[in-house]
């Protein structure tokens, strides 16, 4: 076995070659590069986490102003059926006024032309009267020849005309 | 090849000296296993050259450097707490020291004369090395922490004191064979794995070299058998360095915070 056979005339060169080298890695690349290589991994590991605590909170601040947009949508909604059912409130009292008003003027006109139909029709019975007399007057006169005076046919006529 | 088609796999853990002198037992001279560490550190920087690019959103490379760091700082952070932190660059270096090592003497590059590659790891000089140095953070940082308290590791909670002669020895034993069971379990492994493949791939070239229907059946069997292995072998790769790196983490904790 050379590593028996060989080992003291080669242990002195085996060790001082193995301790440049063992030397070389561990202060070089162990102590050199690797810190430097796992800060990197640091940085990283760090800024994923702070990108997602960002993030996480950005979601928070989302969903609030989601919050608060569905909360104004909703009272602006309530504001504006309370201002519809106001304006409708308002709407149908102007409406019953008007009528009212509407119907006060409908009902002065009917009493005045009422009115003027009882007088109209005062007026014509009262001319009826004056015309049957006279009329009556001259039938009398044609039928049976008899005169009647004009205050008897109308005191005639009245009679009948009360009867009727 | 056909020459020297003797089965030798041991060949392959043989350290020479590149320029072709003897081996003198000095330290620097440059052997072909200096080279194949120098080859894994090479591997290492470069792959992690890759990672440094430092952006926000990784590309590929960037996600596989990061995955690797951030693997070993698990380890550590898992095993050992919020403490561990101080561990990972070692946690690191064993980790992927070990795992390049393992890897890169698994690559093909033997297709090539002279570029057959050298398992570090498969040497108990380098993995005793980095096991010393596994245990002694782990007594240095325990006597550090709790001073003689340190001792306490020794006597498990809720032992009665009657056992105490019997646990107590026990507990230090199994304490002090740590650092052996961590080398020789990688070193083990290595040239387990490095000798079936090597057994098994000259069985493939005698077989062919017979010429003979057996032959070729050997060889066809060995080919398919091998394939497996190699497979395995990268798996085993894998799960030694990760090994390695999960009891040097287990046994820091215990260091950290007793038990």
């Amino acid at each position: 076995m050379p590593q028996l056979n060989q080992l003291l005339l080669v242990y002195q060169s085996q060790w001082f070659w193995l301790a440049v080298v063992l030397a070389a890695i561990y202060f070089g690349i162990g102590r050199g590069m690797v810190p430097k290589i796992e800060r990197v991994v640091e940085d990283r590991n760090a800024k994923i986490a702070a990108d997602l605590v960002a993030a996480e909170r950005a979601r928070a601040g989302a969903d609030a102003a989601e919050e608060r947009a569905r909360a104004a949508d909703l009272a602006a909604r309530a504001a504006a059926h309370e201002v519809t059912a106001a304006a409708k409130a308002k709407a149908a009292k102007d409406a019953v006024a008007r009528l009212a008003k509407a119907d006060a003027a409908i009902a002065g006109k009917l009493a005045t032309a009422e009115a003027a139909l009882g007088k109209a029709r005062k007026d014509a019975l009262a001319n009826l009267e004056a015309v049957a007399a006279e009329a009556a007057q001259d039938i009398v006169t044609k039928v049976s020849g008899a005169s009647v005076t004009a205050a008897k046919a109308k005191s005639a006529v009245k009679a009948v005309f009360a009867n009727a | 090849m056909a020459a020297e088609s003797k089965i030798d796999p041991m060949h392959q853990f043989q350290i020479d000296a590149l320029s072709g002198g003897a081996l003198d037992g000095t330290p620097f001279i440059f052997t072909n296993s200096a080279l194949w560490m120098l080859i894994v550190l090479g591997a290492i920087l470069l792959f992690m050259w890759g990672g440094m690019k430092r952006e926000l959103v990784p590309g590929r490379w960037q996600a596989a450097v990061e995955m690797l760091t951030g693997f070993a700082s698990g380890l550590a952070i898992g095993n050992i707490g919020p403490e561990g932190k101080k561990y990972v660059p070692w946690i690191f270096t064993v980790f992927t020291f070990i795992l390049f090592s393992n890897f890169m003497g698994m690559m093909p590059f033997g297709i090539f004369e002279k570029a057959h590659p050298f398992t570090v790891t498969s040497q108990f000089s380098v993995t005793g090395v980095l096991a010393i140095i596994s245990f002694s953070i782990v007594l240095i940082v325990g006597f550090w922490k709790h001073g003689f308290h340190f001792f306490s590791l020794f006597v498990p909670h809720g032992t009665p004191a009657l056992l105490l002669p019997l646990i107590v020895p026990i507990e230090m034993i199994s304490f002090l064979v740590r650092p052996f069971s961590l080398a020789l379990r990688l070193f083990v492994a290595m040239i387990a794995g490095h000798i079936l493949v090597d057994v098994f791939g000259y069985f493939i070239v005698n077989g062919i070299n017979a010429g003979t229907p057996m032959g070729y059946f050997v060889s066809a069997i060995s080919f398919v058998f091998i394939a497996g292995v190699n497979a395995l072998e990268l798996l085993v790769c894998a799960i030694q360095a990760y090994v390695f790196a999960l009891l040097t983490s287990l046994y820091i904790n215990d260091a950290v915070h007793l038990h």
